[in-house]
């Protein structure tokens, strides 16, 4: 074993597969990344909806409610193929990173919009009845109100959700998209060992989501002061 | 007696309730120009939300609110707008916003909700928190000042907003005993100016110096109104005389 | 859109699927269980164990917290057997969540047993409590209040993210079986959008039934939605 592995090791670090798992990096970080931002866009979005009270945007709300209740309970993988036979059957040749992309932004947008809806809870009543009482629109009660106040609520658990999906995001190796999971299953296709290989991509996520998850808890220190 | 006899604010036959339980079964109160009616009874007697449904902040079942003689529309947008346009409250909690300094939590309304010129609002809010007393505390955030001191730049808010009547919900029962007078004092100036003031306070010696009219509410329903000699000294009803008997022995 | 909806034959497949579910569910059962004890184990180490044995559970949850399950699973399945360990494909999924979800379940577990507090063992133990009864009517009914609503929404992420994972090594649970039936007549979209609907009523069935368990045994309110 050892000996095999020792044969193996400069083989596997050569130039152009570290090119290749270099480049798998990039593209598991920018999926995750736009995925996830366009995600708390509609997320925001969603949750503000579910604020809005009376009969005209009851539909809208129920969609919301419902939207967010439905996708997190269905596992990536399934909202994966969803999503890849939905595109495909409305428009052939869309790129696999696009169909990548909108999978995780509607699954993360149902995962924040619950974060966002929690933190504008968290926002005492009688805050919004003081703005109530001196005339504040609905928008700008969010705007200078509820916004600035519940964003140290919402920003951890959020960017805590985000870190934690660059991991999930592993599960798009399945439709074939060129991220770092799938370059791992290819070298070792390639006759790599298979501890080599995914001990290697294993420290490869490790390197990008340790830091980053500290970086989530000093915000959160930070932002509970 | 000060205040001319039109009345300004008017309220006919209110109800509220929460949930199931009836918090007011049919209020009836007016409030003329310059006049300073405080509302006393006992906790839980509904006199909070008096004030919170002339402000919408509750809606009433039943009943009418006329500002002017004008029936206000509570489930109108531009009707409840006007009002709230012209009445101002202050909170029994300050309800100062926890994320802007003084400054900005005194002039926000003006500039943003009102859109007055930016350097009549700050010379305004300056003034007025000069008069409050808190002219050193513009750049303080409500989590670094006393209970008293944020009760002083809730009351100087809803003063720049210049409004004709302003509500006062149990102003000083928030505070430590010793920072009770700053606020009262603060009152007591605004009712030597002619503010039209509707009060709800347990502070009943100070009921007795600046209100012209006192109303006594139980149970959501008014026992007895009248000049605070009348209410203090020569109450009619056996409960008034219960009440009042109860916070004169103490 | 070209595409024409043909649910009946989608339907077809709904004993399949509905076999699949009976999987997932056994898969989300085994691993919560496996990972509540290793999390149990682990927890107390962490809380009361010496310095080496806090090092070393640190080390785990780090390292199973910031890299992917399905990388963790590829390792022991493909890599293993690089070293002569040779698993079948279920205990390879059934080993690999359950170190996965351990991690994460340390953590929570942790925070019970780091939330019982001096004064009430103190307030025990005046009242002339033995040390067993302590333990079994103050602090055992304190730690299962406090991570119960944490511990329900686990098991909710185990049996939707953690489960669906088998699909990648072939373990004949849910979504791999939507994979598999769905090329049988093509029916991609009918079909995953049947196990989607599936998903939702079983981890629908799974949160209410925790949420009046929590109710029942601890007074806890758990949340549903």
């Amino acid at each position: 074993m050892l000996e095999r592995l020792a044969d193996e090791i400069p083989r596997f670090f050569s130039w152009s597969n570290m090119l290749l798992l270099g480049e798998a990096m990039a593209i598991t970080l920018a999926m995750t990344l736009v995925g996830c931002v366009l995600g708390f866009l509609f997320a925001f979005i969603i949750a503000f909806t579910r604020q809005v009270p009376g009969i005209l945007t009851l539909p809208f709300r129920t969609a919301a409610i419902l939207f967010v209740e439905v996708f997190r309970r269905i596992p990536f993988l399934v909202v994966l193929f969803l999503v890849l036979f939905f595109i495909q059957a409305v428009a052939q040749g869309t790129s696999l990173f696009t169909v990548a992309v909108v999978s995780i932004c509607i699954y993360s947008t149902a995962y924040i919009a619950d974060i966002i809806r929690g933190g504008f809870e968290s926002v005492a009543r009688q805050q919004i009845e003081a703005a109530q009482a001196m005339n504040f629109s609905r928008w700008q009660i969010l705007k200078s109100i509820i916004v600035p106040q519940s964003w140290p609520v919402v920003l951890p658990p959020a960017v805590a959700f985000m870190v934690g999906f660059i991991k999930d995001t592993s599960l798009v190796s399945q439709i074939g998209v060129f991220e770092l999971t799938f370059r791992g299953r290819e070298l070792n296709n390639m006759g790599f060992s298979g501890i080599l290989v995914f001990g290697t991509i294993a420290f490869l996520y490790f390197a990008i989501s340790y830091p980053l998850a500290r970086w989530g808890q000093w915000l959160e220190k930070r932002l509970a002061r | 007696m000060r205040g001319d006899l039109s009345h300004h604010l008017e309220i006919k036959g209110a109800c509220a309730s929460y949930g199931r339980i009836q918090v007011l079964k049919g209020v009836d109160l007016t409030l003329g120009k310059g006049e300073v009616v405080a509302l006393i009874g006992p906790s839980g007697s509904g006199k909070s939300t008096v004030l919170r449904m002339v402000m919408g902040l509750t809606l009433s079942t039943a009943g009418e609110i006329r500002l002017d003689g004008e029936a206000v529309n509570y489930r109108n947008p531009a009707s409840l707008r006007r009002l709230r346009d012209r009445i101002a409250v202050v909170f029994q909690q300050y309800n100062l916003f926890q994320n802007m300094d003084v400054m900005r939590n005194v002039t926000i309304a003006p500039l943003k909700i009102k859109r007055r010129p930016r350097d009549q609002v700050v010379a305004d809010a300056k003034r007025v928190l000069a008069k409050v007393g808190l002219a050193d505390k513009l750049a303080a955030y409500p989590d670094e000042l006393s209970g008293g001191q944020q009760q002083r730049v809730a009351i100087a808010r809803a003063l720049c907003l210049n409004p004709e009547i302003l509500l006062l919900d149990e102003v000083t029962s928030a505070l430590d005993p010793e920072l009770v007078n700053e606020v009262l004092d603060t009152i007591r100036g605004l009712a030597a100016e002619g503010m039209t003031m509707l009060i709800v306070s347990h502070e009943m010696a100070f009921v007795r110096e600046v209100a012209t009219r006192v109303i006594l509410m139980d149970d959501g329903q008014m026992v007895e109104a009248g000049t605070p000699q009348d209410i203090f000294d020569k109450p009619q009803t056996q409960r008034a005389r219960d009440f009042v008997g109860k916070i004169l022995r103490h | 859109m070209n595409y024409t909806f043909q649910w009946g034959v989608a339907l077809q497949h709904l004993p399949g699927l509905l076999e699949g579910a009976k999987l997932t569910f056994i898969i989300g059962f085994l691993t919560f269980w496996g990972a509540s004890l290793l999390g149990l184990v682990m927890a107390a180490l962490k809380t009361y164990g010496g310095r080496i044995a806090r090092r070393i559970v640190g080390a785990y949850v780090i390292f199973f917290t910031n890299t992917p399950a399905l990388v963790q699973i590829w390792f022991l399945y493909f890599g293993l057997p690089d070293v002569g360990i040779v698993w079948d494909k279920f205990t390879c999924m059934l080993i690999g969540l359950t170190l996965n979800s351990g991690a994460y379940l340390t953590e929570i577990i942790r925070a019970g047993f780091i939330s019982v507090r001096r004064n009430e063992i103190e307030a025990a133990e005046t009242l002339g409590f033995s040390r067993i009864q302590q333990v079994w009517y103050v602090i055992v009914p304190h730690i299962a209040k406090t991570i119960y609503p944490a511990l329900a929404n686990f098991f909710i992420v185990i049996l939707v993210m953690g489960t669906s994972i088998g699909s990648v090594i072939g373990v004949q649970e849910l979504t791999s079986q939507a994979k598999d039936l769905a090329t049988v007549d093509y029916r991609y979209l009918e079909v995953f959008t049947i196990a989607a609907a599936i998903y939702v009523v079983l981890t629908f069935v799974a949160s209410i039934t925790l949420a009046l368990v929590g109710r029942w045994a601890f007074r806890v309110k758990a949340k549903i939605f």
